[in-house]
């Protein structure tokens, strides 16, 4: 494989890789006939990232040479990093980018051309790999939004830098709404300050969505992709679904295209039951109905459903009360009401707990050799190669 | 008890905001006091705060447009909250383009103080942003820990020289020493002194220029270079001086001897006293 950039495209380039790092410690890079693809994902699978360049991106593009199979190869995100780690200097002195794969040594060599005569190359050792294949189609999501990176990167700005997880959400009158989510911690007694943005419709291109729909994700990692779809002034695009469901956030242009995939939380959110107006459903069925890779098949535990609080506030006499939300109730298998925790030990028996993130989100199933540790995987058409060598 | 308020022109809230990150920077935790024509942030010289304490006053009319309060009862008609200054300075921090700020007590889940901001954006909808700031509502019968402190006559009194100057100077004796003694006289000289085993470093302030005292009689039987001093922890005079992110209209200092040093700053029409104990 051998392929050049130049130009400002190295910036871009730049800034993908900046934008992955934000997300996972391994990279794996791939090129495909349609293009470059970088790719990502993080330790504990509940997010995954995909930048792909089209062959017009760069100013020479070779996907193989003759003969030769189509390489891939994972590298340590820490060492392809380093070498766009200044912007600054990417901008200013690099005129050309050069990243070459060559079979016989083990090599990932990208170099730089820069200003005044100066070449830096770097070799950067990698490890071959399978394909790193996320299962998702936004054309299933119901919800879209679509909307200028920079109206995302104002909403998102009142946010503390640390905070986590946010919820999104449909309000009355198409209202959408950004709500810091914390967890709650029984022990703690320091509450944490709630920031809620409200933006109206007309800051969106396109606004598919049903009122009351609602998702939370990790902010940290979706502001990855809002850093690079501001940069390089692009329209960020959310499907979503219901919780639990992954999120698809993408960004696309001529020359690229970029696809970011969330999981978002799924479980009840115990403020929400002091407010008699919100009912506790039973846990998603499609979870259990499934074995198949579908994207919310997910190796881990707590299928509890979840609910957003988006409640009317107590006393508020602003005019932005929102509504309440339920799951809007799919082909529910019969079960009793009981405590979700203890239907999800009757429902699900064969659910162990994986490694399981710290945040209870679910993994993202990929269908793929790279299924989390002790997950009770039935058969299921994978949709990605035999793992060879791994597990 | 209720509480709601509006701002909307610019200036007053780039104003209220700087003060509110001045308090952040004073104090992690500290206590705003609501009344019908003043808004105080109070710091008390509990332990926990290694005795120092604060009393910031603010005008309510001179920045809000609307302000209602009801307090405790009639004849308490004042509201006490205790909350932790970052949350309000970050939740103004959004206010800096903002058409305008609006700030009331509600109870969403839990008592809060919630501040929202109208914000201009480039479609014709508004966008608000809201932030619920957590608050302990502090009971009746700890208000009396609360009250303005009393400022015991000084020996001496004196104008501060520029902030910046006096913050740098002691960051870099920070470094030397864990604690100063500040010393001033009443013919506007001003020392600050590190001593360690090694080396001795004063800085001197001079010309600065002492207001008048209140009371004469102490003033009758000193020399006016006679210099009244106390020994303070040098941490909590550099945290004070680096809350000071602007430099104040009014600027002054008044020393008890061994007991206290007492500042007293004025940034347009706010005060800010703040107190540092003697190191024992």
């Amino acid at each position: 494989m051998k392929c050049l950039v130049t130009g400002s495209n190295v910036k871009v380039l730049g800034k993908a890789v900046h934008s992955l790092s934000r997300i996972g410690d391994e990279l794996y890079l791939e090129p495909l006939e349609d293009g470059l693809s970088l790719r990502t994902v993080n330790s504990s699978r509940s997010a995954y990232a995909c930048f792909l360049f089209a062959p017009l991106f760069f100013q020479q593009y070779q996907a193989t040479t003759p003969g030769q199979d189509l390489l891939r190869c994972k590298i340590l995100m820490k060492s392809f990093l380093s070498v766009f780690r200044s912007l600054v200097m990417l901008e200013k002195t690099v005129e050309k980018c050069c990243i070459s794969l060559n079979g016989q040594s083990s090599r990932l060599v990208v170099q730089l051309h820069c200003k005044f005569g100066v070449r830096k190359t770097h070799n950067l050792s990698f490890q071959d790999c399978e394909s790193l294949q996320a299962v998702f189609d936004p054309a299933l999501c119901p919800h879209v939004l679509r909307a200028p990176a920079r109206v995302l990167g104002e909403a998102v700005l009142p946010f503390p830098p640390a905070l986590a997880e946010v919820t999104l959400g449909i309000g009355r009158g198409c209202r959408v709404i950004l709500r810091s989510y914390h967890e709650e911690d029984a022990d703690s007694t320091v509450r944490a300050m709630v920031t809620e943005v409200c933006l109206g419709e007309e800051d969106f291109q396109q606004l598919q969505a049903q009122e009351g729909a609602a998702i939370t994700f990790c902010l940290k990692e979706f502001r990855g992709l809002l850093s690079f779809a501001e940069s390089a002034n692009l329209n960020l695009c959310i499907h979503f679904d219901a919780p639990g469901r992954p999120a698809i956030f993408t960004v696309k242009d001529s020359l690229l295209d970029g696809h970011f995939v969330l999981a978002t939380l799924s479980e009840t959110d115990s403020y929400s039951q002091d407010l008699g107006s919100l009912e506790r459903h039973r846990p998603v069925p499609q979870l259990q109905a499934h074995s198949t890779p579908h994207p919310d098949d997910f190796a881990n535990d707590d299928i509890d459903s979840y609910m957003i609080a988006m409640e009317t506030t107590i006393g508020n006499e602003g005019s932005r009360a929102l509504p309440s939300i339920s799951l809007s109730p799919g082909p529910q298998p019969p079960q009793s009401p009981g405590s979700p925790s203890e239907e999800e030990d009757e429902a699900e028996p064969s659910t162990v707990p994986g490694t399981p993130p710290p945040k209870k989100f679910r993994s993202l199933f990929f269908g793929s050799i790279l299924a989390p540790v002790g997950s009770p995987q039935g058969p299921s058409p994978v949709l990605a190669e035999d793992s060879e060598g791994e597990g | 008890m209720k509480f709601r308020g509006k701002i909307v022109d610019g200036a007053c809230l780039n104003h209220f905001t700087r003060i509110s990150n001045m308090i952040a920077k004073l104090a992690k935790t500290c206590t705003l006091r609501i009344s019908p024509d003043k808004l105080n942030f109070i710091l008390c010289d509990k332990l926990a705060n290694g005795g120092v304490s604060m009393w910031c006053e603010l005008e309510q009319e001179n920045f809000f447009s609307e302000f209602q309060m009801e307090g405790f009862s009639a004849e308490n008609n004042e509201i006490y909250l205790e909350l932790t200054s970052e949350n309000l300075s970050r939740a103004l921090k959004t206010a800096q383009n903002a058409r305008a700020l609006k700030i009331k007590l509600t109870n969403k889940h839990f008592p809060c103080l919630t501040v929202s901001v109208e914000l201009f954006s480039m479609s014709s909808s508004t966008r608000i942003a809201t932030h619920d700031i957590p608050i302990k509502v502090i009971p009746r019968k700890l208000w009396k820990d609360l009250q303005e402190p009393m400022v015991p006559d000084p020996d001496v009194s004196i104008y501060l020289p520029v902030l910046k100057t006096m913050k740098s100077v002691v960051e870099k004796m920070k470094n030397i020493s864990s604690h100063l003694v500040i010393e001033a006289n009443r013919d506007g000289e001003l020392n600050l002194k590190i001593e360690t085993e090694l080396v001795c470093v004063t800085t001197h302030f001079k010309d600065l220029g002492n207001p008048p005292l209140a009371s004469e009689s102490t003033s009758q039987d000193r020399n006016p270079e006679h210099m009244a001093e106390v020994h303070i922890d040098i941490r909590k005079l550099l945290q004070f001086l680096a809350g000071q992110q602007v430099n104040p209209t009014k600027a002054l200092c008044n020393i008890v001897t061994n007991k206290m040093v007492h500042f007293h700053l004025l940034h347009e029409d706010v005060s800010l006293q703040y107190f540092i104990p003697a190191l024992s």
